[in-house]
């Protein structure tokens, strides 16, 4: 297996009037695509800019291939690749040119340069747009052309901001499938945020991240497995009463979160029999679920991840 | 095994220019930044020639020497201002629009980074000048081929020195609405009493001293001094060629410096 690509220890930054990271411990093993989940504000995007070089870490330590960034941040640039949430593409240069461009900056030129571009491109489904200016390209196509100017100095790993923001079901659908075609054919390493359940539940391990600190890390079905049986979510007319009503009849402990409870049970079916019996006038409407990371999220912070 | 890879001195110079390169290929497809800056000297110069010239006769000045003659340096360092600043402004859009920050993690150093920005903007701005200076017959300047090679290369120092120092400001700046205000309460006085518009004697002494602390003094000075290689009366009372060229360098240097290290502080 060897050294993690990405070591992460006692990581904490700090703007001047809050905390955004709070002693983040985290490691990744080569050829992982690791999935830092987290609502806006969590921390998620100074965890990024600290792994993508940007910015360096204020205390801790965060090694990538064994290199510490806060000394050696120049030695660990040319085997990462870096995307942006905000395409980092000049829409006024062609395609081809902004990977040439890029291809340059990290010290690759001539002929060899422009074949393995145009490669990229081809691998990427994008080879027939490449003399085209980025400007006339879809929001789907410019994030893989995107992906295929990162990925022209043949990264080892690869940090992504939000990767899914803006493409439709489709496009995301097949920006996920690229990636998993980088880890499996190229061995890239993989670090991408996310605040999408379903984006993170496809990766290898996810981190929860909540006001600055992992509060969960593991592979999804784990993370999924700890909550027992199913999650029952009820709306009633009035959840608090009906909160210590449920307390005292089934004795279990119901969560209120935005005006719904949730209730963990091994039998989710019988769970909303029973307490629909028991509350016909409390009860608006019961529902029952396989646990998603949202309730793993729900049952670390109190909180829904999202409030969609 | 192919050769991806250049040698050493390629290495280093590579990210350069290819930073200079991509100034290049922008300017070239928008073509109304070439309007922008060129059109406004240009008319600035027409007004201004024809308004004062009936009631301003530069002092010094040999008889029909026109005032459209004498601020004709001064419109050929506002070519260089306006376009140095129109240029650096682009760096702001490359932070706003994300490019800045993917060049930023690159495995180059942020002073390479500026070099090649200013070398970008600095070529612009001096082709730039230089179609301003092929307008030097109209002026009624008779330029020789000698007097023109020099001052166009002291248009290329200018227009360096302005770009870095456009860039000082740039690279604080997160909104080009900020960088206007910087470049109304900076650059244009710095332009204006440069003796590109007025001429340092006959002015009030305090006057006189900032027109000396100005930077910019020296390169129109040491423009003067070129396109009048020949006739050194014309130049009219401004500072000698080598020193006017010595401390240009020297504000060329000590701003390029000023933005590397505003580069290397900035946090994106």
């Amino acid at each position: 297996m060897g050294n993690p690509v990405v070591e992460v220890e006692g990581l904490r930054y700090a703007y001047r009037d809050r905390e955004a990271l709070a002693g983040v411990t985290f490691a990744i093993p080569r050829r992982e695509i690791f999935a830092v989940l987290g609502p806006n504000g969590s921390g998620k995007t100074t965890l990024f800019k600290i792994l993508s070089t940007l910015v360096p870490p204020m205390s801790g330590s965060v090694c990538l291939f064994g290199h510490d960034l806060s000394r050696e941040a120049h030695r660990v640039r040319h085997h990462l690749g870096v995307v942006f949430q905000h395409p980092s593409l000049d829409r006024h240069l062609t395609v081809l040119e902004n990977l040439v461009h890029h291809g340059h900056l990290h010290g690759l030129w001539g002929s060899a340069l422009r074949r393995r571009a145009l490669a990229t491109l081809e691998w990427l489904g994008v080879g027939e747009r490449a003399r085209d200016r980025v400007g006339t390209l879809s929001g789907g196509l410019q994030r893989r052309a995107e992906l295929a100017k990162v990925l022209v100095h043949r990264p080892e790993l690869l940090v992504l901001d939000e990767p899914s923001t803006g493409l439709d079901p489709g496009a995301r659908r097949d920006f996920r499938a690229i990636l998993h075609r980088l880890r499996d054919e190229e061995q890239v390493t993989i670090l991408l945020t996310t605040h999408l359940i379903e984006e993170a539940e496809q990766c290898d391990r996810v981190g929860v991240l909540h006001e600055g600190q992992l509060v969960a890390v593991g592979d999804p079905e784990t993370l999924k497995a700890s909550v027992r049986g199913d999650v029952v979510v009820i709306h009633a007319a009035h959840p608090g009463v009906l909160q210590t009503k449920l307390r005292e009849r089934f004795g279990c402990e119901a969560v209120l979160v935005d005006g719904a409870l949730r209730v963990e049970h091994p039998s989710g079916p019988d769970f909303v029999r029973a307490v629909a019996e028991a509350f016909p006038d409390e009860v608006k409407s019961a529902a029952f679920g396989k646990p998603t990371l949202d309730d793993i999220f729900v049952r670390m912070t109190g909180r829904r991840l999202w409030n969609g | 095994m192919e050769r991806v890879r250049p040698k050493t001195i390629w290495r280093f110079l590579l990210p350069v220019a290819t930073l200079w390169w991509r100034e290049m290929v922008r300017f070239v497809r928008q073509r109304h930044r070439l309007l922008g800056t060129l059109g406004q000297p240009l008319l600035f110069w027409i007004l201004l020639g024809g308004g004062l010239g009936g009631s301003f006769r530069p002092p010094g000045g040999p008889e029909g020497f026109s005032y459209a003659e004498y601020v004709y340096p001064g419109m050929i360092a506002m070519v260089l201002l306006f376009t140095a600043v129109f240029a650096t402004i682009t760096i702001i859009d490359d932070r706003r629009e994300g490019f800045l920050q993917a060049v930023l993690v690159a495995p180059i150093s942020r002073s390479r980074i500026v070099c090649g920005q200013a070398l970008g903007c600095t070529t612009l701005a001096w082709l730039q000048g230089v179609l301003f200076l092929l307008l030097a017959p109209a002026a009624g300047v008779s330029l020789t081929p000698f007097a023109a090679v020099a001052s166009a290369a002291v248009m290329f120092l200018v227009a360096f020195a302005l770009t870095s120092l456009g860039l000082v400001i740039a690279w604080r700046m997160e909104t080009i609405q900020g960088f206007h205000a910087i470049m109304n309460l900076i650059l244009v006085p710095i332009w204006l009493l440069s003796g590109a518009f007025f001429p340092a004697s006959g002015v009030p002494v305090w006057l006189q001293w900032i027109m000396r602390l100005d930077p910019l003094t020296y390169g129109v000075a040491a423009l003067r001094r070129c396109l009048y290689l020949e006739n050194p009366v014309l130049a009219g009372e401004v500072p000698p060629l080598l020193p006017s060229l010595a401390l240009t360098l020297v504000f060329g240097v000590v701003a390029f410096v000023a933005a590397a290290a505003t580069a290397r502080r900035t946090a994106i």
